[in-house]
């Protein structure tokens, strides 16, 4: 079971997480992640673009690798674009798998792809201006973990 | 007769507007010379990849758009 989605509205992660578990009666154990917008930074907003053509197909191919990587019996990962407040989630993944170091895994696995990786742009709104949020080294260096690793 | 230039992220700041459509066909160097030598020297960086109607080119400088096509601009990403 795999369901890939962006979503330009809020979405209730506890749902789709029972979703996820009632399509996966197999599975020995669900691990999640739900990322959402910092409070407190003075970030007033947070707007993430994309480029269709390239930004879902690119989830799929994450998941893709991450079941052949992982034994995995469900993914899912939905992601937020356009505006959000602080508080407001921006991102889900959550792996099914019949031992608990598979979804762990998988769950971080996708995180890191995601984070440096991904067609996602974002700005933040601090004060009244937008700002670019530029690459960040450590997204790098999170993916290279995956790098030289057989499994 | 058109292509239509897409600028993701930081450089539709950059572009003074998210698209723009311009005379087919296009070439990388046709497309340098629209727009502008500031924006130009951006995009001949390493980081700026392209992407010609939703496949990411190998070498930008290859790039040649007919009628109807669509070329994204596209910075390194900012992560999701």
């Amino acid at each position: 079971m795999r369901d890939i989605r962006l979503v330009a509205e809020p979405f209730d992660p506890n749902a789709e997480i029972d979703a996820l578990a009632m399509a996966t009666p197999d599975a020995g154990g669900i691990a999640s992640f739900v990322g959402k917008v910092r409070c407190g930074e003075g970030v007033e907003a947070l707007e993430l673009s994309h480029y269709e053509p390239l930004t879902l197909p690119g989830m799929e191919a994450l998941a893709a690798s991450a079941e052949a990587r992982f034994a995995l019996d469900g993914l899912v990962v939905i992601h937020r674009v356009g505006a959000m407040e602080p508080g407001e989630n921006i991102v889900l993944v959550s792996a099914a798998a019949r031992h608990r170091r598979d979804a762990i895994e998988a769950v971080d696995f996708c995180m890191d792809h995601l984070k440096s990786a991904a067609w996602f742009w974002k700005r933040e709104n601090r004060a009244g201006e937008w700002h670019w949020i530029e690459p960040r080294a450590e997204d790098h260096s999170d993916l290279a973990r995956w790098a030289d690793k057989s499994h | 007769m058109a292509v239509t230039i897409l600028f993701l992220g930081p450089l539709r700041d950059l572009a003074g507007g998210a698209s723009r459509d311009v005379a087919a066909p296009l070439d990388w160097s046709g497309l340098l010379d629209n727009v502008g030598e500031d924006l130009a020297d951006v995009l001949k960086g390493e980081r700026i990849h392209v992407a010609l109607s939703g496949k990411v080119l190998i070498d930008k400088a290859a790039l040649y758009a007919a009628d109807g096509d669509e070329v994204a601009l596209l910075p390194p990403v900012s992560g999701g």
